[in-house]
């Protein structure tokens, strides 16, 4: 103890103070302030790059499901598309079928009303031509005095070759 | 930079060699030394005193000595400046004044004061006196010791590494303006102030208050650290090993933690919530002997007996050389010397950052204790 108070020297304490004192106040200004401070800016830097790398990735991700999920409702709304065009088409197709078949059955339907009109109307002309013409033909025979069964024959036969059936 | 570092290294080196010659010069002229063999170490008494006088810190700055070949002994180095204040107030002249002697008998006289050297102190005698008389235990009798402010070895070694470590933390600083990590030396420099930052303030003072301590933790960090290891060098630099710089540094810390010490911390030393009241001042006074006087003590001791006992250990072990020539021979003293103190020269570069850390561990500690949050009720 006595020698360490002997070798204690009150003048290198002082000179040792000092020098410290203005050293520790000098290291501070030039070099820990910057030092830290650069430091902790630079880790600030990089937590805040990694967290925004994180929530890149996260968005991408999300991004990526959008995108798959949309493409997914594409798809599915495209096949109903096709689905309902298909549908369209066929039920389009049945009608005109339908449609077609009911006209032509109606034309058919008119045309046989027609033919059979037609015949009516060309069996009553025949009828009342046949009619005429055997009134003719009776007239005719009456007329002539028919005095043999084979002139009156030979007359029918003479009228009816001039008949014309048409 | 490159041309500025050159230049730098290219002015360290002549400043270097101007001060060797001035010392040299100054040196070889005089023919002093008739009192003893000029320093000569041989004997084992002789190694204790050198180890002992190392162990002290010097007026000058002494390099290396030998013997001419007329026989004369030289010594290699530089004076320092020695300031006083004597009584008749500031004297100041060159060491080389006291021509290395070291036991009184040189006599410089300035101011009309004589001074002389004692021991690596500096002793004022007094007016009537002419020679140093001394007791039987080498204490002059009539003679006192003065303050002294010299520029010693232990000064120039603190000078020397507080501009080194101005010049390398401010370029480390200035580098962080350009890019975000650092190139070159700073590069080493950046790990070792992370390393205290996040393992010696942040864990013992708090996430809170760190930033306000971390300055003084680092430089008192790289101080002893650099001055411990400066220490191992053949310079012979004994800065940490000096009571009055430990006591200065431990005293830093005694005033940070006592005047960033909190309520909480207070209340605790001098009324302990929790406890009897009768104990409560018997507390107290245990308590503050602890934070005033054992804690700056122990470190301040632990530092200084450290770094002294690695310096005795590793020039004892090197004085194997001598004292064990007659019984192992001049090679086998030498060889198990050299041996011996390399493997205790590596253990001393441990305990170099050793003690570098556990002072700055325990001064944030003792930190940390006096701003600490206690939430919890006693």
């Amino acid at each position: 103890m006595e020698t360490l108070l002997n070798d204690f020297s009150p003048g290198l304490f002082a000179v040792s103070t000092i020098l410290l004192l203005a050293l520790i106040a000098l290291m501070v200004k030039f070099a820990w302030k910057p030092i830290l401070n650069s430091l902790e800016e630079r880790e600030t830097g990089i937590s805040n790059a990694l967290a925004a790398a994180e929530n890149a990735r996260k968005e991408m991700q999300n991004l990526n499901a959008d995108n798959e999920r949309l493409l997914k409702e594409a798809r599915a709304e495209r096949e109903a598309m096709m689905k309902d065009a298909r549908h369209i088409s066929d039920s389009m197709i049945a009608e005109a079928k339908e449609d077609a078949k009911e006209v032509t059955s109606a034309l058919i339907e008119k045309a046989q009303a027609s033919i059979q009109q037609e015949k009516q109307a060309a069996l009553a002309e025949l009828k009342k031509y046949v009619a005429e013409l055997s009134i003719g033909i009776a007239e005719t025979v009456i007329k002539k005095e028919l005095s043999s069964k084979k002139d009156q024959l030979a007359l029918v036969e003479e009228i009816l070759k001039e008949v014309t059936l048409n | 930079m490159k041309i500025a570092q050159k230049t730098v290294k290219f002015l360290t080196i002549v400043v270097l060699a101007l001060f060797t010659t001035v010392g040299y010069a100054l040196e070889s002229d005089t023919k002093y030394d008739s009192s003893n063999d000029g320093g000569r170490v041989n004997t084992k008494t002789e190694v204790e005193e050198y180890i002992l006088h190392h162990l002290k810190d010097s007026h000058d700055f002494s390099l290396w000595s030998y013997t001419s070949v007329e026989g004369e002994r030289k010594h290699v180095g530089f004076p320092l400046p020695v300031i006083l204040w004597s009584s008749n107030g500031l004297v100041t002249f060159m060491s080389s004044e006291f021509h290395h002697n070291d036991d009184g008998h040189v006599i410089v006289e300035k101011n009309g004061l004589k001074f002389v050297k004692i021991h690596s102190k500096i002793h004022e005698l007094d007016q009537e006196a002419a020679t140093v008389s001394s007791d039987e235990t080498h204490h002059a009798t009539n003679a006192h010791k003065v303050l002294d402010f010299s520029i010693t070895k232990s000064v120039v070694g603190i000078l020397l590494i507080g501009f080194l470590l101005l010049f390398w933390f401010s370029r480390l600083a200035k580098q962080y303006k350009t890019k975000q990590v650092p190139t070159g030396f700073a590069r080493v420099l950046e790990p070792l102030v992370l390393y205290v930052r996040d393992e010696i303030a942040k864990p013992n003072i708090g996430e809170k208050h760190y930033r306000r301590f971390t300055g003084y933790l680092l430089t008192v960090f790289f101080f002893i650290w650099v001055l411990n290891l400066v220490g191992l060098t053949p310079l012979g630099f004994n800065v940490t090993g000096q009571i009055a710089v430990t006591a200065c540094l431990a005293i830093f810390t005694l005033v940070i933690y006592t005047f960033s010490g909190n309520k909480d911390y207070w209340m605790h030393m001098i009324w302990m919530p929790g406890v009897p009241v009768l104990f409560r001042p018997i507390l107290a006074v245990i308590e503050l002997i602890g934070a005033l006087i054992i804690k700056p003590f122990s470190l301040l001791v632990r530092l200084f007996a450290n770094i002294s006992a690695g310096h005795i250990v590793i020039m004892s072990l090197i004085a194997i050389m001598f004292t064990l020539k007659e019984s192992l021979g001049v090679v086998g003293a030498t060889g198990l010397s050299l041996v011996l103190s390399f493997f205790i020269l590596l253990i001393e570069i441990l305990v170099a950052f050793l003690q570098a850390y556990i002072f700055t561990m325990l001064s944030a500690l003792f930190i940390g204790m006096a701003v600490a949050e206690h939430s919890e009720a006693h």
